[in-house]
């Protein structure tokens, strides 16, 4: 579950509160987005590849509240986003997509 | 109000058969709007999970191999005009997601490889097409009913701001239901968005169903994780609390073999199987398969961890809404249905399509719904506006005198559709048992007072639930034999005379009547 808004490093753009699939977001004027529904995270990570400031820390677990430390986590936070290539210097991950090789053959 | 508007075709839903309705019939000058429960881009299950694809060349032989490759394991019940159709559309449509700039790897030879889409990359390239071609999205934007006009035919559809307090109305000459499939807040990568919304709407206006007696697949997961990829299981060990192999159990022809021990306590895998170079690949492959282990200190490859089967009904199931024609019309004029919204059964029969043919299928059959709701809208011509009415039923209208608790409801479903003494291994007995308390909710819930706006979401939901577990478990009652993934314990052989499929609906009292078998040539794909 969403365990973590770094208000540290928000820029409170909100697209956290647009993107997320379950609606666990909401905004607040002037400040960070708060998780206002956590028990309804479905912990789809999706938030974190959305999150141009890395500053979203989804744990794995589905159930149970666990209060992290932020600055433990600072190799951890953007981690999804380059493993994707989604952010600049991963760029050229994007299409190194290798499932083709693990797939049964067509 | 504010949240009217008018158009030609509705699209509800944003996953791979909602984009791709909407841009085919965006693509033909139709005029479309895409209301999607979260957002469009992000939610739904390719979104956080990516697919494999049935992507195969044009070559007889080959895609003859492909057709044949699940029709055992589906029990001999997919069409084989229809594999043939879907394979044809799929290898253009990931052609053309591949001209619009799609990163699709090469291999040592240089050649494209175009059998796997990562879900985040593909669902945010569907999401520009979509807005590029002129469609107006609405995100965080549940339908919540269908509109009808006198004569019953699908006329708009009605839904709410989840994030504003604030209603919708959209009158639409046509709608497409891409809401994706059902199970049941499993909490399965992607999947809590997906409650059957687009079932129960469709049954209130009529729709009918095929196959939901195949919607009880079960997907591997770490018993603490969401990740529901299963693929790399296909390098595991599974063991016994005491670390011995359990003998047959396997991801594949062998999944049964963990419910039962699951059914007795903890089963660990280990992906010990995987040489270094595997290893590797699996890492650039799915790297949301590692985002659990990597989270939570375990390394896959050389520590065991303990798994889980999460029930994911209808998303790797097959059962959706009938389709009744090459356009993806359901029963119900005006309504298409496109991706796990509908029935799959008509490429998988009753064997999963996860892996390859559900995305083939999202991307077709949105292609085809898309283009059929356009055309239906542009043959209805310059309507001057009909008189329409609201169709939703249960958590919308009520008698009142007490509210219905959505999340009591939920939980009552779920025990009554998660057990694998229930749902994976079939009975008589138990489905008759399951079905009493789930009718006797259904008539609780209908004399509840309709829920408030805020609370109307997440109400529909729960009755979505409902009426999803009560199509799944009378269309098991009436397959009383073994195929495909249902299991029936007191009718282990597969019978011959029920090579053929079930329709089913109803709302208040539900029904369920066999259709007439699939005609085959006896070459090729003969049983
Ligand atoms: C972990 C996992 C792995 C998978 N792997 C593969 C694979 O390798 N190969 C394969 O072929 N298939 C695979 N599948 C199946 C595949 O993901 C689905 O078949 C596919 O996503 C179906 O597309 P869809 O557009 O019908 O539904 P979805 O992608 O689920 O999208 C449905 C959309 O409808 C929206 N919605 C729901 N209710 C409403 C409402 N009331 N109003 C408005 N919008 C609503 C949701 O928010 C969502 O955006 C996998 C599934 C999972 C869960
Ligand atoms: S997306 Fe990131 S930066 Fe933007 S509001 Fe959310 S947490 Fe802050
Ligand atoms: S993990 Fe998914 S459901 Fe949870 S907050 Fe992030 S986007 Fe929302």
């Amino acid at each position: 579950m969403i365990e973590l808004v770094s208000t540290e490093r928000c820029t409170e753009c909100n697209i956290c509160v647009q993107v997320c699939p379950m609606n666990v977001f909401d905004r607040v004027a002037g400040a960070a987005p708060v998780v206002a529904r956590q028990n309804d995270c479905q912990t789809c990570f999706m938030c974190e590849l959305y999150c141009p400031e890395d500053a979203l820390y989804v744990s794995p677990h589905t159930t149970g509240i666990e209060p992290v430390d932020e600055h433990a986590l600072a190799d951890v936070l953007g981690s999804y986003r380059r493993a994707i290539g989604w952010s600049k210097p991963a760029r050229h991950l994007r299409g190194n997509d290798r499932s083709y090789q693990l797939l049964p053959p067509a | 109000m504010a949240g009217d508007f008018d158009t030609d075709v509705l699209v509800l839903g944003g996953g791979p058969a909602g984009t791709w309705a909407a841009l085919t019939a965006a693509s033909g000058g139709a005029r479309v709007v895409l209301a999607d429960k979260g957002f469009c881009g992000s939610s739904g299950a390719t979104a956080a999970a990516g697919t494999g694809v049935w992507y195969v060349p044009p070559d007889p032989a080959k895609r003859q191999a492909a057709m044949d490759s699940r029709d055992t394991l589906g029990g001999h019940l997919a069409d084989p005009a229809w594999m043939a159709r879907v394979l044809d559309r799929t290898w253009h449509g990931v052609n053309e997601i591949a001209a619009w700039g799609y990163p699709f790897p090469l291999d040592q030879d240089g050649a494209p490889r175009r059998n796997s889409l990562q879900g985040p990359e593909y669902m945010r390239l569907m999401r520009r097409r979509v807005k590029g071609a002129g469609v107006r999205i609405m995100d965080q934007a549940p339908a919540l009913e269908l509109l009808v006009d006198e004569h019953g035919a699908v006329a708009g559809a009605a839904g709410v701001y989840r994030q504003k307090d604030a209603a919708w109305t959209g009158r639409a000459k046509a709608v497409v239901i891409a809401t994706g499939g059902c199970a049941f807040l499993s909490n399965g990568l992607g999947c809590n968005v997906l409650t059957g919304d687009g079932y129960l709407m469709a049954a209130e206006v009529g729709a009918e169903f095929s196959g939901m007696e195949f919607s009880n697949a079960y997907a591997i997961a770490p018993a603490f994780a969401s990740v529901t990829k299963t693929l790399f299981y296909n390098w595991a060990t599974f063991t016994a609390p005491s670390g011995a192999a359990i003998p047959g159990a396997s991801s594949k022809g062998g999944r049964s073999v963990i419910a039962r021990w699951l059914q007795r306590g903890a089963v660990y895998a280990q992906i010990d199987k995987a040489d270094g170079a595997t290893q590797a690949t699996m890492r650039v492959a799915q790297p949301n398969f590692f985002l659990p282990f990597d989270r939570a200190g375990i390394d896959p490859f050389t520590q065991r961890f303990p798994v889980t089967l999460r029930l994911e009904g209808t998303v790797r199931g097959t059962g959706g809404l009938r389709i009744i024609d090459e356009s993806c019309a359901t029963s119900v004029p005006g309504l298409y249905a496109a991706g796990d919204a509908a029935t799959r059964e008509l490429i998988c029969g009753g064997f999963t399509g996860g892996g390859s043919h559900n995305a083939a299928w999202a991307m077709s059959s949105g292609h085809w719904a898309g283009r059929g709701a356009a055309d239906h809208a542009r043959a209805s011509g310059p309507v001057t506006r009909r008189a329409v009415h609201r169709s939703g039923g249960a958590a919308l209208v009520g008698g009142g005198g007490f509210a219905m608790d959505p999340q009591a409801l939920v939980r009552v479903v779920q025990s009554q559709v998660f057990p694998y003494e229930t749902n994976y291994f079939r009975t008589g007995d138990r489905l008759e048992k399951a079905l009493t308390v789930l009718d006797d909710h259904w008539h609780e819930a209908r004399r509840a007072s309709p829920a408030a706006r805020s609370e109307a979401s997440k109400a529909r939901e729960a009755v979505a639930m409902l009426a999803t577990a009560r199509w799944m478990y009378r269309s098991a009652l009436a397959r009383s034999e073994t195929r495909g993934m249902h299991r029936r314990l007191d009718h282990t052989g597969t019978d011959p005379t029920q090579r053929h499929a079930f329709a089913s609906g109803g709302l208040d009292k539900v029904w369920v009547r066999p259709l007439p078998p699939v005609e085959r040539a006896e070459q090729g794909l003969a049983a």
